[in-house]
């Protein structure tokens, strides 16, 4: 005679706690979705970079004199909205604050050398595949940029209002993770544009 | 009051009190405003069913007056223009308004009810993307009312798309709603992903799960990082046609081929993604009609996935003739051969089960088991094309459009229907008529096979595909006219199955809670089922829960009517992703409006996109992220997050 099986848990979670939750997961699909989507976008620039003649690259010197600072920035702030998150782990609510504030600040300096940099550029969107790779590319991250800062002012006019704790934070967690993965899918923009021409791949 | 963090679920026995108990905490608000914000997996799993079939009937509808305009030669029903705009829509509502989302609705109405849940990972996620899919078919579609349908055909080819070539606004129309759309796509998969993973019934490990969750997830999983590829390639070329840049423009540095490989990248994937999960549907089916266990359970889902992951690498078999080098044809040729091995494995699996069982022959049955000779087919001309030097005498001939028309009505539009034939009982608590249901089959099985299997003729003989029309030359005129007459027919079998629907729905055979006597976890539910689908949770031991006393393979059973009762709240249970054990207790989100005001925050963007109106675009924006804020904003009841008043330490 075959038993039955039961399933008798004892002192389940009620809800997300810490960073186990469903809504963890999600955000780690929406953020495989979009990394995906940076894939294609640099697919794009090395498919048409290996099938264009030399001269393809408008920038074969490209000046990292901007971009080199600028991107040290950008991934500083994952630093700062790390030591936010640490905030709400221990409890301290200001340093929560500082960091999500710092972290905007720097990531709004970002866009906004980022903006210079694109005028500085002495050629627009429209004058060949290069141009236009480049300026839907680095527009692309900046749109995700703008969706992060949203973010960061969220989580810090949330913690103004004094809504998480320790354990029940995984809006916070997700948050800074999609943070990261901003900066980390810069760290692949940068490469592509800034440094593998030196590298000799289309030049 | 501060409620516990953790707390250990408590155990019993179904009752008629807690069964009120749950309704009261589940049912939708009734009326209207239950409508626009409910979040009820089986509301908006029909929502979907219903909508992709009006899409299926515009598509059949569009392919009908194709086939008279072919029914001979030189006939001038339609002008070249109209006939482009006809075959293009054809296309894009069959594939992605009929062919996917028709298996997202089934999935979202059966999943849970397999899974031995109560909900989707994200209920509000699952309306955002019905409310998605339906705002953004009715754009694409308001293209084509309008005369500005796409007229490229459904693969959109660059330079024709582009704007020299292509002045008006019917490659907007489309660039524009394909983002649109992939939106819902991503949604739909990022849930469908959570969902396997973490809500199913204690016990159900991932050797357990029946096939249509294998192939949806699978599907999903592709859909998650090839959708972003298609969107992409959209979006450049309305960027291409409105902003003046140069990604598919020869003269400017530009690649025609970059088009192309963005689309194949996701067209590839996204062919096995509406195919595997109406697989799925088969391989669940099939074996209750065969009163036996599936032959190669573990052999069927593993090829699943393996279908899915040489998926990945064939997309350049769609572009045999581009002039590509020849190593990299042979590498793509090599994988799209090596294909069809898992597919064999698939079919085998279903003639063995069919072969070792006692086949019961209902409607369903025979759906299910046609759909293996129509893949066997469809899969063989796949196969033939696979080989280069054979795809350049047949690419964008008639061949091709036999072959794709077997593969996506064989195994999507076959499977389907006999989907509706097995599990409208369980929908709708009533059965579809059988006598009527063998008119249903024969007709549609004879009239695509009259359809489809002449155009592998037409094709050998030289006809290419997308022409308007052709001249007499011998032989083609009466295969197409047998073409068309079989079109007719099989469209005849489609509205049959509809009368049967509109006739049962209200006069059907009242069906039990299990009809079929089938092994599953939906058919141990009330016939609908109850918005909380199951009272209790069950614990799951095997494949077959409700078989097991009949096969006597279980050293345990599963227990179904007795379990965590989780009835202090909107409550289900989340378990591990590999064994299912039970993790944490989820709190479930009430309706709500947020879905709603989202998606028309984007409506309102994408047609200021379309009109290139930027205070349109503003106000859309700012929309949608109103929308996103109220739908993201902590909330308490559904512990995301606390007052710090109440913050108890460690």
């Amino acid at each position: 005679m075959a038993e039955a099986a039961l399933s008798q848990p004892e002192q389940l979670p009620v809800g997300p706690i810490r960073r186990h939750g469903v809504g963890w997961w999600g955000a780690g699909t929406l953020i495989a979705s979009e990394a995906a989507l940076f894939g294609y976008l640099l697919f794009s620039y090395y498919y048409l970079g290996a099938t264009n003649p030399v001269g393809w690259l408008l920038e074969p010197s490209p000046t990292l004199k901007v971009a080199l600072p600028n991107t040290l920035l950008l991934l500083a702030s994952s630093g700062a909205a790390w030591f936010g998150e640490q905030g709400i782990l221990k409890l301290k609510r200001a340093r929560a604050l500082a960091g999500f504030g710092l972290a905007f600040l720097m990531g709004t300096a970002f866009a906004v050398v980022q903006v210079i940099e694109w005028r500085t550029k002495g050629y627009g969107i429209g004058l060949s595949s290069y141009s236009s790779l480049y300026f839907v590319t680095t527009g692309f991250h900046m749109a995700h940029v703008l969706v992060g800062l949203l973010v960061l002012a969220a989580l810090a006019l949330w913690t103004a209002l004094d809504y998480f704790s320790p354990r029940r934070r995984l809006v916070v967690s997700a948050g800074v993770l999609y943070w990261h993965f901003v900066d980390v899918v810069w760290i692949f923009v940068f490469t592509t544009y800034y440094l593998t021409p030196y590298l000799g791949f289309g030049r | 009051m501060k409620a516990p963090d953790y707390r250990t679920p408590r155990i019993g026995i179904d009752s008629v009190e807690h069964q009120a108990k749950l309704l009261r905490l589940w049912e939708t608000t009734p009326g209207i405003k239950g409508f626009f914000t409910t979040t009820d997996h089986k509301e908006i799993g029909i929502r979907y069913i219903v909508t992709a079939f009006i899409f299926l009937g515009l598509g059949g509808v569009e392919a009908l007056i194709m086939r008279i305009q072919l029914a001979g030669p030189n006939l001038s029903l339609l002008t070249p223009e109209q006939y482009n705009q006809l075959f293009s829509t054809h296309g894009m509502t069959m594939i992605f308004l009929y062919a996917s989302p028709i298996l997202s609705g089934f999935s979202n109405y059966l999943w849970p009810l397999l899974l031995g849940s109560r909900d989707m990972a994200f209920p509000r996620l699952n309306a955002l993307s019905y409310w998605i899919y339906l705002a953004s078919g009715i754009f694409l579609y308001a293209g084509f009312v309008t005369g500005n349908g796409p007229n490229d055909g459904w693969f959109n080819y660059v330079p024709y798309a582009s704007k020299p070539f292509n002045p008006g606004l019917n490659e907007d129309f489309y660039a524009l709603g394909m983002v649109f759309l992939g939106i819902s796509v991503t949604v739909g998969a990022a849930n469908f992903i959570v969902t396997a993973f973490r809500t199913r019934a204690p016990g159900m490990s991932l050797n357990r799960l029946p096939i249509l969750v294998w192939g949806t997830l699978t599907a999903s999983v592709a859909n998650l990082i090839v959708v972003p590829a298609v969107s992409l390639a959209f979006f450049l070329l309305w960027m291409d046609r409105q902003f003046g840049t140069h990604f598919f423009d020869t003269a400017a540095g530009g690649q025609a081929l970059l088009w192309q490989h963005l689309f194949w990248i996701f067209g590839h994937p996204w062919v096995y993604a509406i195919v595997l999960p109406a697989m799925g549907m088969a391989s669940d089916g099939l074996p209750v009609f065969c009163r036996r266990p599936l032959v190669g359970y573990s052999l069927v889902a593993l090829s699943t996935v393996a279908t899915m992951i040489l998926g990945f690498g064939v997309w350049v078999h769609h572009m045999f003739a581009t002039g590509l080098p020849g190593l990299g044809l042979a590498f793509f040729s090599g994988a799209s051969i090596a294909i069809t091995i898992p597919s064999a494995v698939a079919v085998f699996a279903w003639i063995a089960t069919i072969w070792l069982g006692r086949p019961v022959i209902t409607t369903a049955f025979l759906f299910f088991s046609s759909m293996i000779l129509l893949f066997v087919i469809g899969g063989v001309s796949g196969f033939m094309t696979a080989s280069v030097p054979v795809d350049w005498q047949l690419t964008d001939t008639y061949f091709v459009v036999a072959h794709l028309h077997y593969v996506l009505i064989g195994i999507n539009v076959f499977p389907v229907v006999g989907a509706a034939y097995f599990w409208f009982p369980k929908v709708t608590g009533r059965l579809l008529d059988e006598r009527m249901g063998r008119w249903n089959f024969w007709t549609m099985f004879v009239g695509f096979n009259v359809a489809f299997l002449p155009m592998h003729l037409t094709g050998l003989l030289g006809m290419p595909r997308r022409v308007y029309t052709y001249n007499g030359y011998p032989g083609w005129g009466l295969l197409n006219l047998i073409v068309s007459i079989g079109s007719f027919v099989f469209a005849v079998g489609v509205l049959i199955f509809l009368v049967n629907v509109v006739k049962s729905l209200r006069a059907g055979a009242h069906a039990t809670q299990n009809p079929w006597d089938a092994p599953t976890l939906e058919w141990s539910v009330p016939s609908p089922p109850p918005p909380y689908n199951f009272a209790v949770i069950p614990t799951v031991a095997s494949r077959h829960p409700l078989w097991e006393s009949r096969l006597g393979e279980n050293a345990l059973l599963s227990t179904l009517d007795r379990g965590m009762l989780l009835d202090t709240g909107k409550e289900t249970i989340a378990t591990s992703a590999l064994d299912a054990a039970p993790d944490m207790i989820l709190e479930m989100p009430q309706d709500s409006f947020a879905p709603l005001v989202l998606t028309g925050g984007l409506s309102v963007l994408f047609i200021g996109l379309l009109l290139k109106t930027w205070t349109v675009v503003a106000i859309g924006a700012l929309l949608s992220a109103a929308g996103l804020l109220l739908w993201l904003w902590p909330r308490r009841d559904l512990r995301e997050r606390e007052p710090a008043a109440e913050v108890a330490h460690g």
